[in-house]
């Protein structure tokens, strides 16, 4: 039998949404950590909501 | 398959063995030897044929090759980048209050005045930003106002004004206002309370932690704590409501703010935030690189607290290990970052444009006024090209996608360009998002 070595967690395609994103609905997001920093990664796609 | 750190990076918690394939943003679980392999490949040039001893190589081999094959492995990013709606603004922080009721030692508004005179922000220049905002939204329906300062609520006339004013502007062009408000909570009482939660104004409150490590760095005027002044409003407010955020500041006083975070928790609130301080080298208080093995540890037993309640039910939502690893950002948002400069300004109160908070005051900074508009236009130019791709340190980093570059103000702070990161902020930038990604992993695996 095959042995499974990766099992995929997220496959978010982010290449792909280079050309489906950029719509600019989404917030600001200051990272000055004397705000609440909110790195891009801690974001909501608002068009995913 | 070329294997290099960024393209890929391997996350080691022990059982859980994490990859992370930079450019698509897939996540993937290793079992050891897959793990050993890559690690291997990383660091010896991608020689197969100076491996460790693995059982089935082969098989590793192939499953590689068919993630890669699927796009989840070794991605290509073009490295264009993508210009989105030009000329569209955003947001605006406003400086309501170049003033302030405490005297925060690692203020980096100069306890409250930016470095000039204390001063409060006339509603008539609030108005003015309200107008100027929907004007230069573009297409775009929502605006974000922040009420910065300085302490805002020490203009809170002034700040209830322009909330309902923009509020019928908004209706009026079809448009809506995100607010939002950052405060030290001294003068927050139920009545401010209730006018936050009736115009939904998504509210930050600054408390930095246990009693202790709150009143030694956010003394009153009088070098008293402020800490008892504020908990039980702070208790009462996010009793009100859902939408608020506790926010801490740790210092090279207490690095073991993981029990800061905690005590967040201990105390009732649900949604919690703490930050590294940023300061001159020369602060006591500054964090420094000796600091940074004990930093990483703090993180690591705040994922492992964190799994721990909530696996028992009591979910903590710690906003720093909230990365959506399947729906996040698009990846030219994830380039763009901040925005500061761009779509992103801050007003003083006399109504001069900066590209962000941090740089309200400086003179050099000043891009413009809102009789004005944006004047200098190199400037804008500037921060438009201060991108991932234009940034050699974060173009050879795995975390790129996730910070967005990182904050221009402490790049231009500590490397006097907008092109450097902040050596210092990216490592614990780095170590918090594997703690996210491990988190949210664990998470998803229940």
């Amino acid at each position: 039998m095959k042995k499974e070595h990766i099992i995929t967690i997220a496959a978010p395609a982010l290449q792909q949404s280079k050309k489906t994103g950029a719509c600019g609905n989404c917030q600001a997001s200051c990272q000055s950590a004397c705000k609440t920093s909110c790195t891009v990664g801690n974001q909501a796609c608002e068009s995913k909501k | 398959m070329q294997f290099t750190e960024d393209k890929i990076h391997l996350i080691d918690k022990g059982e859980i063995k994490i990859l992370l394939d930079v450019n698509s943003g897939a996540v993937h679980l290793l079992d050891e030897e897959t793990f050993a392999v890559l690690q291997t490949l990383l660091v010896n040039g991608n020689n197969w044929d100076n491996l460790p001893a693995v059982a089935d190589l082969a098989g590793i081999r192939d499953s590689l090759a068919e993630l890669q094959a699927q796009g989840l492995l070794l991605a290509v990013d073009d490295e264009i980048f993508p210009r989105g709606k030009q000329n569209v603004l955003k947001a605006l922080c406003m400086n309501v209050a170049h003033d302030c009721n405490l005297n925060c030692h690692y203020c980096f508004a100069s306890q409250g005045d930016f470095g000039g005179e204390r001063k409060l922000m006339p509603v008539e220049v609030g108005k003015q930003a309200v107008d100027f905002l929907l004007k230069h939204s573009g297409s775009r329906t929502l605006c974000e106002m922040d009420f910065f300062g300085g302490e805002p609520l020490m203009a809170w006339p002034m700040v209830q004004e322009v909330v309902l004013y923009g509020e019928a502007e908004a209706d009026r062009l079809g448009k809506k206002f995100h607010f939002t408000m950052t405060t030290n909570g001294v003068l927050l009482t139920t009545a401010v309370q209730n006018f936050l939660n009736q115009h939904e104004i998504s509210t930050v409150l600054s408390l930095d932690g246990r009693k202790e490590v709150h009143d030694r760095m956010r003394p009153t005027w009088t070098d008293a704590g402020s800490y008892d002044l504020i908990l039980p409003k702070y208790q009462e407010f996010a009793a009100s409501r859902d939408d608020y955020v506790i926010r801490g500041t740790y210092t090279h006083f207490n690095l073991d703010f993981a029990a800061d975070v905690l005590h967040y928790f201990k105390e009732g609130f649900k949604n919690l935030s703490m930050e590294p301080v940023i300061g001159p080298v020369s602060a006591d208080f500054s964090l420094r690189p000796e600091d940074f093995a004990t930093i990483e540890q703090e993180y690591d037993q705040l994922a492992e607290a964190y799994l721990e309640l909530y696996r028992s039910g009591n979910e903590m939502n710690f906003f720093h290990f909230n990365v959506d690893l399947d729906h996040g950002p698009c990846l030219p948002k994830r380039l763009t970052g901040c925005g500061a400069g761009v779509e992103y300004f801050a007003l003083s109160p006399e109504g001069d444009l900066y590209p962000c908070h941090q740089f309200v005051g400086r003179e050099e900074f000043k891009v413009g006024t809102l009789a004005t508009g944006i004047e200098r236009t190199d400037l804008v130019q500037q921060f438009s090209e201060a991108h991932i791709y234009n940034k050699p340190l974060c173009k050879a980093c795995w975390a790129r996608f996730f910070c967005g570059g990182g904050c221009h103000a402490n790049a231009e702070e500590f490397n006097q360009t907008l092109l450097t990161p902040y050596e210092l902020g990216c490592r614990i930038q780095k170590k918090r998002l594997e703690a996210a990604i491990y988190v949210q992993i664990m998470k998803k695996l229940g």
